[in-house]
């Protein structure tokens, strides 16, 4: 095992232990429920990287195609929306108790909406297609396109909203550097490293699994001709 | 390389020639642009005998929704024709006389026209049968050409991705595609409408029409980087 995998651990294990016991300002309204920031805010952060990082292997195999990109493309981004739904449910639980509703139709959500939808479409995309390398190139080019399309959806129009019920208006928009007090950073920032890298490792181990899994069709394939 | 036969032509130029080349198609099979005109006003028909139960005219906001609703479908409907109709053979014929960066861009052009041409009469038709409690006309107008202009921009590329991998679900899975990327849109363009619609000011909307302006502009950028790639399968 690598060492990073180490560190997850560690982190993760520091999150749950820190994120549950540790100290949190007194707050109305939101009282312990503000300790949903390890957990809904961080697998965001992760979800995001991830799904970029999806992307940037599209671009990669667009530029030069190799089934060893389609498939980094492919499990990153499936581990986006595992990401992704846990943070719908972290999100939607945390909503319940503070807004005392399920869903609302703020900008924030719809964003998170539409990811899902995209990805979900992405993956629908992989299904309809027989061909793999017209697969491969059919879903990264919408990949690109439709991660191009809703990034203002993303990341510019939360920012310009005039009233949003999500914390952290005017500036990020998952919460604002103001809401954060010190003891609640030591926690915070080693919760996003510790979720990143653990969508890192379940999309290396995805990966390598499916890097095997061609190569049995291969040899499978040999064996026939 | 394959031989341009407009390879001295500049590429607005190209543009130009292969917009007018859909043009004159749709002129010569004007079944299809009927077909869609009657889905519109069929849908309109439809809506103006839903609300009739409630005395005739609906809320001003459900106006304008089912507005936009009807709009949308209207552009899945005509974006699932445009590239899915060229057969393969036809397909390599302009691969080998066309820029696929001018394709793609004359495209977007020639499915905006369309969808002006759809809309426009849908909107007469949806005034006279739901009644129309519009306050500021040239926004709400503005609002309908950038609509025509954002959907066409945002579903060619799809529909293209569509058409390729279509076996059989080509509807299905344009409608599936193309919702998510259209979102961001229908979310702006119903603000402005919704707007215009209450007589709002100037203001309300103007970032929400520079957001919407420069939408387009990124999505028409990323559709001329990413149409070459489509087109070489």
């Amino acid at each position: 095992m690598k060492w990073w995998k180490y560190l997850t651990i560690g982190l993760l294990l520091y999150t749950a232990v820190m994120g549950l016991l540790g100290h949190v300002p007194r707050l109305a309204i939101l009282n312990e429920t503000e300790r949903n920031l390890y957990f809904h805010v961080p697998m965001w952060f992760g979800m995001t990287i991830i799904l970029l990082a999806s992307v940037v292997n599209s671009i990669r195999y667009l530029r030069n195609p190799s089934p060893r990109l389609d498939i980094l493309a492919h499990e990153s981004a499936k581990t986006g929306i595992l990401l992704g739904v846990l943070g719908l449910l972290t999100g939607s639980l945390w909503a319940r108790y503070t807004w005392g509703t399920w869903w609302t139709t703020d900008v924030k959500l719809n964003g998170a909406a539409v990811t899902m939808l995209i990805y979900l479409a992405y993956l629908v995309l992989r299904g309809a297609v027989q061909d793999e390398q017209q697969r491969a190139r059919l879903s990264a080019i919408y990949n690109i396109f439709a991660f191009a399309a809703a990034s203002p959806l993303l990341f510019i129009m939360p920012r310009l909203a005039s009233a949003s019920l999500h914390p952290g208006m005017g500036g990020n928009p998952g919460f604002s550097k103001y809401d954060l007090d010190s003891a609640m950073r030591m926690v915070f920032y080693p919760a996003v490293i510790g979720w990143t890298l653990l969508g890192v490792w379940i999309t290396e181990v995805a990966c390598r699994f499916a890097f095997v899994k061609e190569k049995i069709y291969e040899k499978q394939e040999k064996q026939l001709a | 390389m394959p031989l341009r036969t407009f390879a001295c032509v500049s590429l607005p130029a190209e543009i130009w020639l292969l917009l007018l080349k859909d043009l004159r198609l749709e002129w010569r099979q004007r079944s299809a642009l009927g077909g869609l005109l009657l889905y519109v006003g069929g849908t309109v028909y439809v809506s103006y005998l839903s609300f009739s139960f409630r005395g005739g005219t609906p809320p001003a906001p459900a106006w304008n929704a089912l507005f936009w609703v009807i709009l949308l479908f209207a552009a899945l409907g005509a974006a699932g024709r445009g590239l899915a109709q060229e057969s393969a053979g036809l397909r390599l014929y302009y691969y080998t006389v066309a820029r696929p960066e001018a394709v793609v861009l004359a495209k977007i052009l020639y499915n905006a026209l369309l969808l002006l041409a759809l809309a426009v009469p849908g909107l007469l038709l949806y005034t006279l049968l739901l009644g129309n409690p519009v306050q500021d006309w040239p926004t709400y107008a503005l609002s309908i050409g950038l609509g025509a202009v954002s959907l066409a921009s945002s579903l060619t590329l799809v529909a293209g991705i569509a058409a390729r991998a279509g076996q059989g679900g080509g509807g299905t899975l344009l409608a599936v595609l193309g919702l998510p990327v259209l979102v961001p849109v229908l979310l702006l363009l119903v603000k402005v409408s919704k707007n215009a619609l209450d007589g709002l000011p100037w203001e309300a909307s103007q970032s929400s029409i520079i957001t919407l302006v420069a939408l387009n502009f990124i999505v028409g950028a990323v559709s001329y980087l990413l149409f070459p790639f489509l087109w070489r399968s």
